[in-house]
């Protein structure tokens, strides 16, 4: 884990440093006016400043966007291809269905459709991760996750069609 | 015919005031060319204006007086502007040690030097005062101008220069209770006002100070600046009637005020700052005689010399406990070595408190040679550190 250790510099400002796993030292230099100022350590002296970039507190949002945002849009690139390929869905269990009043292992939907029944809303209350011994009843809404074909073939089972 | 006389007067004041301008823009650009403080030049175009002189001035002198005890004010309310309160409190409670051998290094060579040369216990104590404070307004300028407000060690340089400040607020009170000579136990009692006075401030400033910020805050540069500017007159005039200091007074001011305030302040009071501390320099320059500055020179450049080298060994001890390297304690050392403008505050108080008239040429050679040197010693520090390391 990077560590950032933090100075107070008296009438100036706050400053922060880091070591990097390269070997560098740098640092930001926030000044009271809100300037900024991304500093360099020289390598055979680590206390002093080799180089230095001044960034109004605009820039340096900015300049923040760029560094942070880069990891920002790598991980939703992560998460939309694990979310590829699956669906969520709410299936209402009408009346009439052959389910109503049996319990979730009765109707064997993981087996016959590979879709998993991950909440169940009852009266406007949700009962998340339900067991193979939950009950449904008539009116309840199955919250379900797995392919799309996977779910239509759950919708039409729970309807009994 | 009045009048008459009142336009003659108005044109020579002016004409004096736009020359003698003019003198010290030329002097500050000469400074800024070579690379140094103007502080010596200003004093030494003082002297070049200064009384029996052939272009003396006349009749804006007592503007220039004025506009010194302004100047002093302005130095003293914009320094306390640059840190707060709390800055303080962490400065003492981190750098402690630093500051006390700071004080004992650095006010020892001044005490002994002006006991040596005869001038009695009061005056010494003074030389004291005027050997241990170094510039912060050099001091500042040269990390600025040398790139080195970033740096590691940087911290404990700035760190160091609040204590002196912190000890500044309370030797001031304590000379000018030595000053009013008039038996033991007044002196003791006008010492013991002051210095209740600079502590229930200090106090009022860690307490109250968000709050008093806010009451002055405002949109408009304008109505901050007549504000600060009648308050810190206000409190520097009424500390003076307490045998405080007015520099005190105006020193508590600033360090009350905090924050967005502060940093507007500045902004809008540093002008206004530079204009009168020359003026304050300037006037300083006046009152000195040249005949006697010439023979203080060398007792004054040996007096520097040892507290140039005491300045040094204080900053890099104190680089050293902050786990700082061997190029980084020389920096810090070296460009503590620079002294100016309160050394030249705390000799105006001697004089004007009517004390050895050797002190005023003997603390302007001082400064002269030290305010030169210091700057430029510290821009060679990195050489010679990376040379001492190479071998």
């Amino acid at each position: 884990m990077t560590t950032v250790r933090e100075t107070q510099v008296p009438g100036v400002g706050v400053r922060y440093e880091l070591d990097l796993e390269s070997g560098q030292r740098i640092g930001v230099l926030v000044h009271r006016s809100g300037r900024r100022e991304v500093l360099h350590y020289s390598p055979r002296d680590p206390d002093a400043v080799e180089a230095e970039m001044v960034l109004t507190a605009a820039e340096g949002k900015v300049v923040a966007d760029l560094l942070g945002g880069t990891q920002l849009i790598e991980s939703l690139t992560q998460m939309q291809q694990r979310v590829e390929g699956l669906a969520i869905d709410w299936l209402p269990l009408p009346a009439g269905s052959p389910f109503a009043g049996r319990t979730i292992g009765d109707a064997e939907v993981r087996t016959r459709t590979g879709v998993s029944i991950v909440a169940v809303i009852r009266d406007d209350q949700a009962y998340p991760a339900p067991g193979p011994d939950f009950g449904l009843v008539a009116d309840d809404t199955a919250v379900v996750v797995g392919t799309p074909a996977g779910i239509r073939a759950t919708a039409e089972l729970l309807a009994g069609s | 015919m009045t009048s008459t006389v009142a336009v003659v007067d108005a044109a020579t004041v002016l004409v004096e005031l736009g020359a003698v301008l003019l003198l010290l823009a030329v002097a500050g650009r000469v400074a800024d060319r070579l690379g140094v403080s103007p502080i010596p030049l200003y004093l030494l175009s003082g002297l070049l204006v200064g009384e029996g002189s052939a272009v003396e001035l006349k009749a804006s002198r007592e503007f220039i007086e004025i506009g010194a005890l302004v100047g002093i004010v302005l130095l003293l309310l914009v320094l306390g502007l640059e840190y707060s309160g709390r800055e303080l409190v962490t400065s003492l409670r981190t750098n402690r040690a630093a500051g006390v051998l700071d004080l004992v290094a650095n006010a020892t060579p001044g005490v002994v030097a002006g006991l040596l040369l005869g001038w009695g216990t009061t005056a010494a104590v003074f030389l004291g005062g005027i050997t241990y404070i170094s510039s912060s307004g050099i001091v500042s300028k040269v990390l600025t101008d040398l790139g080195r407000i970033g740096n590691r060690e940087t911290p404990t340089v700035l760190s160091l220069l609040i204590l002196e400040d912190l000890a500044m607020a309370l030797f001031l009170p304590v000379g000018a209770g030595l000053l009013v000579a008039h038996g033991v136990l007044d002196t003791a009692a006008d010492i013991a006002i002051a210095g209740l006075a600079v502590a229930g401030a200090f106090l009022v400033a860690l307490r109250f100070g968000d709050r008093l910020s806010r009451l002055v805050a405002i949109s408009s540069d304008e109505l901050l600046l007549l504000t600060l500017l009648g308050v810190a007159l206000l409190v520097a005039g009424t500390a003076e009637q307490i045998h405080a200091p007015a520099a005190v007074g105006a020193l508590l001011v600033g360090i009350a005020l905090s924050g967005p305030t502060a940093e507007a302040a500045r902004l809008v009071l540093a002008p206004l700052r530079d204009l009168f501390a020359a003026a304050f320099f300037l006037y300083f320059g006046l009152g000195l005689d040249p005949a006697a500055l010439v023979p203080a020179l060398p007792a004054a450049a040996g007096l520097a010399l040892v507290t140039a080298v005491t300045k040094i060994g204080t900053g890099s001890w104190a680089a050293r406990r902050a786990g700082i390297g061997l190029p980084g304690r020389i920096r810090a050392g070296t460009v503590l070595v620079a002294r100016g403008e309160f050394s030249i505050i705390i000799a105006g108080l001697a004089l004007a408190g009517g004390l050895e008239s050797d002190l005023g040429p003997f603390a302007a050679a001082y400064v002269l040679v030290l305010a030169t040197v210091g700057p430029l010693l510290t821009r060679f520090a990195d050489p010679v550190a990376y040379a001492i390391q190479r071998r």
